[in-house]
């Protein structure tokens, strides 16, 4: 080798993992490009060879909307709390979707690139990352859905808006917490499939999407909020349209629910990790 | 700096059994296993203990720009030692240190995704393999050049031929450029051509003073490619050293204990195309495994066909105990091949080496089924398989004689017109 390139090598030890490893976070933004084309590799897919395309990411909001305005809004009457009934759901149903979209990609994020998996090597994290991503980009489009309906009933946001990113935060946090654990647990167990769907879908009845808080009663109201997307899905009423019962520390309480969850979610992970190749 | 690329001491690795036939167990099973523990443990019943060493305490030193061949039969540990080396999975004991950026190759096309187009999978296989976006446009021309790709570019690959697939995928890899460059068995892909210049591709890696760790049922390959090979066997070093001295040990040892000149293989129902039974036989169709150069050698194949498979071909090299080649035949040189769309069911191959072709030597048989439709079918690749001897006894220098062929020529002799 030529004497006057001075170049430094990388050295890497490989040893039997024991116990707890920590969480090597400068490694995954080593990574990030990685982080990046896995996400737009997910979103060219989903949309290549259909015929409308990215509307998909429009029509699956706006017609769950039209569902609950007729029965919940039309039919139930249930009380929206003097916004129209269309908006007040749809305000609710762009977190909850972007939650539940990232909930149900990231837990079968892994079985789905288990070729990868078993072939080369990255941080494995990087998977269910990326795989939330690809969530954020449909939540985008959507979103343009909503700033339409605002305009259409008159309805202009206040400085609560602001707050939006940081809700946006709280329900990818949340689908990252449950969705680590239930990727990781999804390479031994595969019934985590079956549970995905079906958790999401009691969730979404415990969360107020179609619904107002106002019809909980009082005394359950402090458990019922212990669910962060109650929170979010307030909290996203609350900044765009400047109405929600809720109160702020069971938002924080709940916050720092999904703060525990999503770091013992990342131990575990971790922990399971040196295993994926061998058990996927 | 040290001299030193990779350092492996004592590793070891541990599987269950089945843990690859039966990779998981479902929740309920496990519920009932947590539960009913106490039960067993009070019963004195305690749980068995299913596993195996893939590695065995395995330890050894390679040099930087050192070229390695790893070689050994299915099951040997071979795989499992590139997956450690690549960081996939964990080993249950002992270290590897390693020096420099390892890239490894242990699939050709990992990640390629069939809807994406080539342009797009070379970004996207790039990126996988450990290159940065700035890296991959510096050598995006290169790799399209490579690949001989140029005007499918903005196809998506699912339209690929699979040599153009194949193609695409390997000089995506052969344009890492790691320290350490690890690769396994991807050159069974593809056509001779192209496998000839990937070969090329990885001699010049080896030459520009990085280091390759090379698996492959080629022996040829390998003779080709390292100086310096590892013979594993159930899991541990039978013996490190010169490619040749090692290459040789190995092809003895298949003798002794397989059944060469015939071998059966049991049935592997995942596969389509499956070798039932390869034998040489003579002329009176006895299996033999000591033959005259005076008589032909007949390769007989019994293949099962599970499934039609679109431009099947076979390809076989007769190879020197040294792994030099001494003579490839493949089943698409006449055409028609009669292998492309074979029908389902039992067939059998035979294929016949005139008498007076080979030199008097010990051969070893390579023999490969592959499609151009590649990946999509799960094609048996039996690797080196068989072994014969050849005597000369009827020319003058008979086994003396030096050289690859054992054709007679004949020394015509007339006379000249000067004499006139």
């Amino acid at each position: 080798m030529n004497p006057s390139t001075i170049t430094v090598v990388p050295h890497k030890i490989i040893k039997p993992p024991v116990g707890w490893q920590a969480i090597n976070l400068r490694e995954v933004w080593r990574f990030r490009e990685l982080l990046y084309f896995f996400a737009w590799r997910d979103i060219k897919v989903r949309y290549r060879q259909t015929v409308l395309g990215a509307a998909w990411a429009i029509l699956q909001p706006l017609f769950t909307m039209i569902l609950f305005s007729v029965i919940f809004g039309s039919f139930a009457k249930l009380p929206s709390e003097g916004i129209p009934y269309p908006v007040f759901t749809y305000a609710a149903l762009l977190p909850w979707q972007l939650f539940a979209t990232a909930l149900n990609s990231a837990s079968n994020s892994l079985i789905s690139n288990q070729n990868l998996i078993s072939k080369v090597y990255f941080p494995r994290l990087i998977v269910p990352f990326s795989s939330i991503l690809a969530g954020l980009v449909d939540f985008g489009i959507a979103f343009i859905v909503l700033l339409g309906l605002m305009a259409y009933y008159r309805l202009i946001p206040t400085l609560a808006v602001l707050a939006l990113p940081l809700l946006l935060i709280l329900a990818v946090a949340t689908a990252l917490a449950v969705g680590l654990w239930l990727s990781a647990l999804n390479v031994r167990y595969r019934d985590i499939r079956y549970v995905v769907p079906f958790l999401t879908q009691f969730w979404m009845y415990a969360t107020p999407v179609a619904y107002s808080v106002s019809i909980v009663p009082e005394k359950w109201r402090w458990l019922y909020s212990l669910n962060p997307m109650t929170g979010v899905v307030e909290g996203f009423r609350w900044a765009l349209l400047g109405r929600a019962s809720l109160d702020l520390p069971y938002i924080l309480f709940s916050t720092a629910i999904v703060f525990i969850l999503l770091v013992n979610g990342l131990f575990y992970f971790k922990r399971m990790e040196a295993t994926f190749a061998d058990l996927i | 700096m040290s001299d030193i690329a990779i350092r492996v001491e004592h590793l070891s690795k541990q599987y269950r059994l089945g843990q690859q036939a039966a990779p998981y167990e479902t929740f309920r099973e496990a519920l009932i296993a947590t539960a009913s523990a106490p039960i067993r443990w009070l019963r004195g019943e305690r749980q068995e203990k299913n596993t195996f060493w893939a590695l065995d305490d395995v330890s050894f030193d390679i040099k930087h720009g050192e070229a390695v061949g790893i070689i050994g039969r299915n099951g040997a540990g071979k795989s499992t030692l590139l997956k450690i080396l690549s960081s996939i999975t964990a080993p249950t004991r002992g270290r590897v240190e390693l020096f420099g950026r390892v890239g490894s190759l242990l699939e050709v096309g990992t990640g390629f995704h069939p809807e994406l187009t080539g342009r797009e999978n070379i970004f996207l296989n790039g990126a996988i393999l450990g290159m940065s976006r700035a890296e991959i446009t510096r050598k995006f021309d290169e790799i399209v050049d490579f690949a001989e790709v140029e005007q499918f570019l903005d196809t998506p690959v699912k339209f690929y031929s699979s040599g153009m697939y194949v193609r695409l995928a390997f000089a995506v890899a052969a344009h890492l450029e790691p320290e350490i460059l690890v690769v396994d068995e991807v050159l069974a892909v593809g056509d001779i051509q192209f496998q000839k210049k990937c070969l090329g591709k990885m001699d010049d890696v080896a030459h520009q003073g990085r280091t390759v760790l090379f698996v492959s049922h080629n022996l040829g390959s390998i003779a080709q490619l390292c100086l310096q090979s590892i013979w594993l066997h159930h899991g541990k070093i039978m013996s490190i050293g010169n490619t040749q001295e090692i290459l040789t040990k190995y092809v003895d040892s298949l003798d002794s204990s397989s059944g060469y000149p015939d071998i059966s293989f049991s049935e592997d129902p995942k596969k389509e195309v499956q070798l039932r039974r390869a034998r040489l036989l003579n002329t009176n169709e006895s299996v033999k495994d000591k033959y005259q150069c005076d008589e032909p050698i007949i390769i007989d194949l019994e293949i099962l066909v599970r499934k039609t498979v679109p431009a099947l071909y076979g390809y076989l090299e007769v190879c020197r105990l040294d792994g030099t080649k001494v003579m490839v035949s493949d089943s698409c040189d006449i055409t028609p091949n009669h292998m492309d769309n074979l029908k389902t069911g039992d067939h059998t191959i035979q294929i016949t080496i005139p008498p007076r072709t080979l030199a008097a030597g010990q051969y070893s048989i390579y023999l490969n089924f592959s499609s151009i439709a590649g990946q999509k079918f799960n094609v048996d690749s039996p690797g080196t398989i068989l072994r014969f001897s050849l005597d000369d006894m009827t020319s003058q220098r008979g086994n003396s004689r030096a050289g690859f062929f054992s054709a007679l020529l004949e020394w015509k002799v007339t006379p000249s017109q000067k004499n006139e």
